[in-house]
């Protein structure tokens, strides 16, 4: 409470023993999965032999970023109910994953979402318009991890950013190009144990001197600095503004490439739909213990300790952690929050790595042919690419304001994979012309959109008005990307794409196991 | 016949989908709503320490868990067995 006294930023031996721990448990379990990975299917899709619990952990790993950790947290923190409402925005998308895309996307695919849309339309220019729209949400996504990790390293270790950057595309590396999709599995679950297990022990701590009831600590931050922190403030100004957000956030998850390829790790559409129900439990829980996290710093640290240490507020979990556990623990939550961006990191590398391997070079350039010693040498070689790509935008965007890149992951990804995928599971007339132009006009009118918006306009460029007032776009994405694909399959029909969707609803449902017997009978 | 059956498993399978996604959009785009409308509604406080729009919020994030068990449990329950029926009956009859 007095001040701003913190080893945060110091570097810390006991956070560094925890690192260390967790990087060489990681790793090791990387050398037994390099051993388990000798096909593409293995480094693409563990082999389908993850079960549906342990996918549940590892789809929660890859969506609970340190963005949402400390950011939600931080959020909660400095204005109190606000942060709810990200917390509820980002759950949402799950359960529409669940109704309607896992399971027809584990019938129909194998990698990425693209097998899905490429399955009854011509295969290249799907391909290619898929891998840029996959392709797009990554980078976005990519740029927000990077230089979210340098940061966040720098304060938390004292490294350099560079030297943060460094590590964390290294390891992550090693975890991707050795151990493909077993190891990154791994690293997942791991990642999420730890994150929902010292959240809460965190959130427990901070509750003791309540009586661990959190009506109570709400209670108390509210009579800190008065009863507005627990309700709604100035995040959401305008209903179309927040309807526009919820779209986004909402339609957004059904379309991450890194989240929809989790589903081709199971044996079965069964144990899909079981993984995402364990995934939205875990996350759900999680953004509520958060909630009591950014509570927790609030009254335990104070608002102005917390914002003097960082504007944004996104070191309040960690400054929690010290005033609650003391350095050991503090230590921990930090080597916690650095395994979470690299675990993040090593799937967005992974799936990126997908889009290139599978649909470019093998979809595209040789035609679908190329035998399982090149695709698995092709991966590998993608892997690194993209590594290097991360690294490179990391350095390139050091010092820029990058949060908003999320959002615009997920608006991409919301009017642009989301929409072609669903049509192309439940409409029998769609197209090769429609969905290449739904994903097309999806990525342009988000991206155009979101730089004429007050968020690249006035923020970023300081201008003194944008040229919309509209921050986010999905109200008028996600329903272009929509119409854009309907219209233009009826305008050019595709009457072998249509006759091609009695075979596609049959797999959807049956699955693919029951075509092998009666084609070999 | 078996196409028949497909089909009308299918259709269950989607009005399911199609009502619990309205039902999880009715409750969010409803908080959302009510967030950006009535701030002053949700900032009333329903005990010390709890206001309507954390008890609202929270609401919708335990409900989309419970909507997702519901799927589960009902495709487990009735859409599994249907699918396997189908898909023993066609593996019998797989020469036509």
């Amino acid at each position: 409470m007095n001040g701003v006294r913190t080893s945060l930023g110091e570097t810390s031996g006991t956070a560094i023993a925890f690192f260390l721990l967790f990087i060489s448990a990681t790793l090791a379990i990387t050398g037994w999965a390099a051993r388990k990975t000798k096909t593409t299917s293995e480094f693409f899709a563990a082999g389908g032999n993850v079960s549906g619990l342990q996918n549940g952990f590892a789809l929660a790993g890859d969506y609970m970023s340190a963005a949402s950790f400390l950011g939600i947290a931080g959020l909660v923190a400095t204005s109190g109910f606000d942060g709810l409402i990200y917390s509820v925005g980002w759950l949402v998308g799950w359960p529409v994953v669940t109704f309607l895309i896992a399971e027809p996307l584990r019938n129909l695919g194998k990698y990425t979402f693209a097998d899905v849309v490429a399955y009854r339309l011509k295969k290249k220019p799907v391909r290619i318009a898929s891998a840029i729209g996959g392709l797009t949400v990554i980078s976005f996504y990519l740029i927000a991890q990077m230089v979210g990790a340098g940061n966040l390293i720098k304060m938390m270790f004292g490294l350099q950013y560079e030297t943060a950057l460094l590590i964390v595309g290294t390891v992550m590396l090693l975890y991707v190009l050795f151990g493909g999709m077993i190891a990154t599995t791994w690293v997942q679950i791991v990642k999420a144990v730890l994150l929902l297990g010292g959240a809460t022990l965190l959130a427990v701590l901070s509750l003791v001197p309540f009586g661990m009831n959190p009506l109570a600590l709400f209670a108390k931050a509210a009579e800190t600095y008065g009863p507005e922190v627990l309700a709604p403030g100035k995040l959401v100004s305008s209903p179309l503004e927040a309807v526009s957000l919820g779209l986004a956030l909402m339609f957004g998850t059904a379309g991450l490439p890194h989240i929809l390829m989790r589903f081709y790790t199971v044996p079965d559409a069964k144990a899909a739909r079981a993984s995402v129900f364990y995934a939205t439990g875990f996350i759900g829980f999680f953004y509520l213990v958060t909630f009591i996290l950014g509570f927790g710093a609030s009254v335990h640290v104070g608002r102005a300790a917390i914002t003097t240490v960082d504007k944004g507020g996104n070191m309040a979990a960690l400054l929690l952690a010290e005033a609650v556990g003391g350095r050991p623990f503090l230590g921990f939550v930090s080597a916690v929050a650095f395994a979470t961006i690299l675990a993040v990191v090593a799937g967005l590398t992974l799936s990126g790595a997908a889009a290139l391997a599978h649909d470019l070079w093998v979809g595209v350039i040789r035609h679908g042919k190329a035998d399982e010693k090149e695709q698995l040498k092709v991966a590998r070689v993608a892997t690194i690419v993209l590594a290097v790509v991360a690294m490179g935008l990391g350095l390139l965007f050091k010092g820029q304001n990058v949060a908003f890149m999320v959002g615009l992951a997920f608006a991409v990804a919301a009017s642009s994979n989301f929409p072609v995928l669903l049509l192309s599971i439940t409409w029998r007339k769609f197209t090769t012309r429609g969905a290449v132009s739904a994903i097309v006009v999806g990525v342009v009118s988000a991206l155009v959109l979101i730089w004429m918006s007050p968020t690249i306009q006035v923020d970023l460029l300081e201008n003194p008005t944008a040229i919309l007032s509209l921050k986010n776009p999905g109200i008028i994405t996600v329903p272009l990307s929509f119409v854009v694909g309907i219209v233009v399959s009826l305008l050019f029909p595709e009457p072998e794409a249509e006759a091609k969707y009695a075979e596609v609803e049959r797999r959807m449902h049956l699955g693919a196991e029951e075509r092998e017997p009666v084609a070999a009978e | 016949m078996n196409e028949k059956d497909l089909r009308r498993v299918a259709a269950a399978r989607d009005r399911i989908a199609l009502v619990l996604t309205a039902a999880t959009m009715f409750a969010y785009f409803g908080f959302i709503l009510l967030v950006a409308w009535g701030k002053p509604l949700l900032g009333s406080l329903l005990a010390p320490g709890l206001s309507l729009g954390m008890l609202l919020g929270s609401l919708v994030i335990f409900l989309s868990w419970v909507f997702t068990g519901v799927y589960v449990y009902w495709a487990n329950r009735h859409y599994d067995v249907h699918v396997d029926r189908i898909a023993g009956k066609s593996k019998s009859g797989g020469g036509t």
